[in-house]
């Protein structure tokens, strides 16, 4: 480089700041209810954005839900151990592994927070104009964007394997509405775990610590009758079990608690963007 | 607009007269040419009626914070005027960052320490956040996402609304000389680049205090002088307040309107650069005879006088001239491996 470049900037840095009348308005500031779907959408917005630009994770996270399905679906299916009242044991895995794989989409979003404090990218967002509780709802629901994508890559697969769903749209709102409430309470999860533990490496090992007992304490893979007495009352307390209820019921029509299922998943998500947005302040500190 | 001597070690005190008129001196003299017209009617900003006419930009009173023991910022009295460019200059582990992270409402504060534009930081931190335009010392844009739709954000959080949006967007790309590499991957940008593309972000909502928390940080020098340039350009259209941290005492020398130094949690000397500098040099003319045809002094010869001073102890009588370079190297270490430590918690 010669010594021209140096002094360009300088002349582009004047051109360009002419006309800025523009940036020499404050946007019109949006005040109460109004502030949060903003913000959520904004969050949800960017999320696309990333899916649009690569779409790596998307495919490759489409592996494991086809394996269980493909694998361990059509085994279970062949040798009849589980009761499922009546219905092929690949439709009744079904949505068990759409919520199975919505959860662990979530369940790692912390890391990302963790990630976005490490570059700085956290402070600059609890520098704009987003109360806390608006900033982790907003992160919730683009978390939840992501695993809805996620859930109709299953769908689409389970289809394809020959499991009949149901194609009504007030139903598919039903289960979109469901995938994204535990998403939200999942990654909330996850997010108040990461503002307790601070680091992304303690935060890798719980998350792999309680994915599993979630997964397998939950009616995901067989009905609750089945269970032993204490993991039946893991099942009652885990909101993974109420949204495979609410998917089965919704998309197999299966007998279900769907006002149980949708009012518990409502009160886990809020509870996690409560305590969530509580932490929040300790990763940016 | 001056900063009250609160400790007790403070040079300037014992040193006397050369820097308490300076100091005094408010900085209107100094104060950026005419601030340039805001439409003050359309924005929503709501001025506080504080039966003055205008706010400083910033002012906080008795700042402090810690974290556990470590004191990184232990009380200090600030006045930023309104369309100034101030430099909050030191080395690593000064407190500096922690500062900056008081007045944006990042660290909590308590009420009446901080206030921007007369918005109290602990009441107001929605007002507050709204005024602000931030860049972090880490080079923070989204490497996931094009420069545009890291801009983009930023006018979403900021509500700009959706007709506006995309001028706006390109406006700011522009004012920083990215309009060309906007609809690029930020994971793709230089360092340099990136610097920009988060003034930009800062520039979106039209803040009226761009805080930038060492903007120059491991650049090369010709995209120092760009980002610098770029901010000048940038403050000179728009009036803005600019309230930066750095280290690199040439560049706070070239840009800064005034400076504060800081060491270990505190302000040690305040003014404009020339101030500082035109102090020193008297300081030394008295001291020796003759001055022994010595270079002028620079700002970083003031920093190590101010600091030297405080480190030297003893020394510090005879050889205030900070050239006992034995002493001041031994407190130098000293503090190295101190401010590390405070930087590793810091951040």
């Amino acid at each position: 480089m010669s010594s021209a470049p140096a002094a360009r900037p300088l002349a582009s840095a004047d051109t360009a700041a002419r006309g800025l009348d523009l940036l020499l308005t404050a946007p019109r500031a949006r005040t109460g209810w109004r502030v949060l779907p903003a913000r959520v959408a904004a969050m949800c917005l960017v999320e696309l954005q990333k899916l649009r630009h690569d779409r790596t994770e998307l495919y490759t996270r489409a592996i494991q839900p086809a394996l269980w399905l493909l694998i361990f679906g059509q085994t279970f299916t062949r040798i009849r151990v589980i009761p499922t009242g009546g219905i092929p044991y690949l439709d009744y895995l079904a949505p068990g592994i759409i919520a199975q794989s919505a959860m662990f989409i979530a369940i790692f979003y912390g890391i990302m927070i963790i990630w976005e404090r490490d570059a700085g990218v956290l402070t600059k967002l609890l520098v704009t104009p987003t109360p806390r509780a608006a900033l982790v709802t907003g992160k919730a629901f683009a978390a939840g964007v992501k695993a809805l994508i996620q859930a109709v890559v299953v769908l689409l697969i389970a289809t394809l394997l020959g499991v009949t769903l149901t194609w009504n749209p007030l139903r598919l709102l039903g289960v979109a509405a469901a995938v994204l409430l535990a998403s939200a309470f999942f990654s909330c999860l996850s997010m108040t775990i990461a503002g307790i533990v601070l680091t992304r490496d303690r935060l890798m090992g719980i998350g792999q610590a309680i994915t599993m007992p979630l997964f397998f304490g939950s009616n995901a893979l067989y009905p609750v009758d089945v269970m032993p007495g204490w993991l039946r009352a893991v099942s009652a307390v885990n909101p993974l079990s109420y949204q495979v209820d609410a998917l089965r019921g919704l998309l197999l029509g299966t007998p279900s608690h769907l006002p149980l299922d949708f009012l518990v998943l409502l009160v886990a998500a809020v509870t996690g963007i409560t305590a969530a947005s509580c932490l929040l302040g300790r990763l940016a500190r | 607009m001056t900063e009250r001597a609160r400790s007790p070690h403070n040079l300037q005190d014992t040193h006397g007269a050369p820097q308490q008129s300076p100091q005094d001196a408010p900085s209107v003299q100094n104060a950026p040419m005419a601030p340039p017209l805001r439409n003050a009617g359309t924005s929503g900003r709501a001025q506080p009626d504080t039966g003055r006419a205008a706010p400083d930009a910033v002012s906080c009173t008795g700042l402090s914070y810690s974290f556990g023991r470590t004191k990184a910022v232990d009380g200090i009295d600030l006045s930023v005027a309104s369309g100034e460019v101030f430099g909050l200059l030191g080395p690593n582990g000064a407190g500096k960052s922690t500062a900056i992270r008081c007045l944006t409402t990042l660290l909590p504060v308590p009420y009446g320490m901080v206030r921007i534009f007369g918005h109290d930081a602990a009441r107001e931190r929605m007002s507050v956040r709204r005024l602000l335009g931030y860049v972090p010392q880490q080079l923070s844009a989204d490497a996931s996402l094009t420069g545009r739709e890291n801009v983009a954000l930023f006018a979403h959080l900021f509500d700009v609304r959706r007709r506006e949006r995309r001028a706006r967007v390109a406006l700011a790309l522009e004012a920083v000389g990215l309009a060309d590499a906007a609809d690029r991957m930020a994971g793709t940008y230089s360092g340099g680049m990136v610097r920009r593309l988060e003034l930009a972000q800062a520039l979106v909502s039209a803040p009226r205090l761009l805080m930038l928390d060492e903007p120059t940080i491991g650049l090369d020098p010709i995209a120092r002088t760009s980002v610098w340039e770029h901010i000048t350009a940038i403050r000179a259209a728009t009036g803005m307040t600019v309230l930066v941290t750095t280290h690199y005492m040439d560049e706070a020398d070239q840009y800064c309107d005034r400076v504060a130094l800081m060491h270990r949690g505190r302000i040690r000397a305040l003014g404009t650069p020339e101030q500082l500098k035109a102090a020193l040099r008297d300081r030394d003319d008295t001291g020796h005879d003759g001055g022994d045809g010595r270079a002028a002094p620079t700002l970083e010869d003031v920093f190590r006088d101010v600091v030297g001073g405080d480190l030297g102890g003893a020394l510090g009588g005879a050889g205030s001239t900070g050239e006992n370079g034995a002493g001041e190297e031994g407190g130098d270490f000293r503090d190295v491996l101190r401010t590390r430590r405070t930087a590793s918690r810091v951040g």
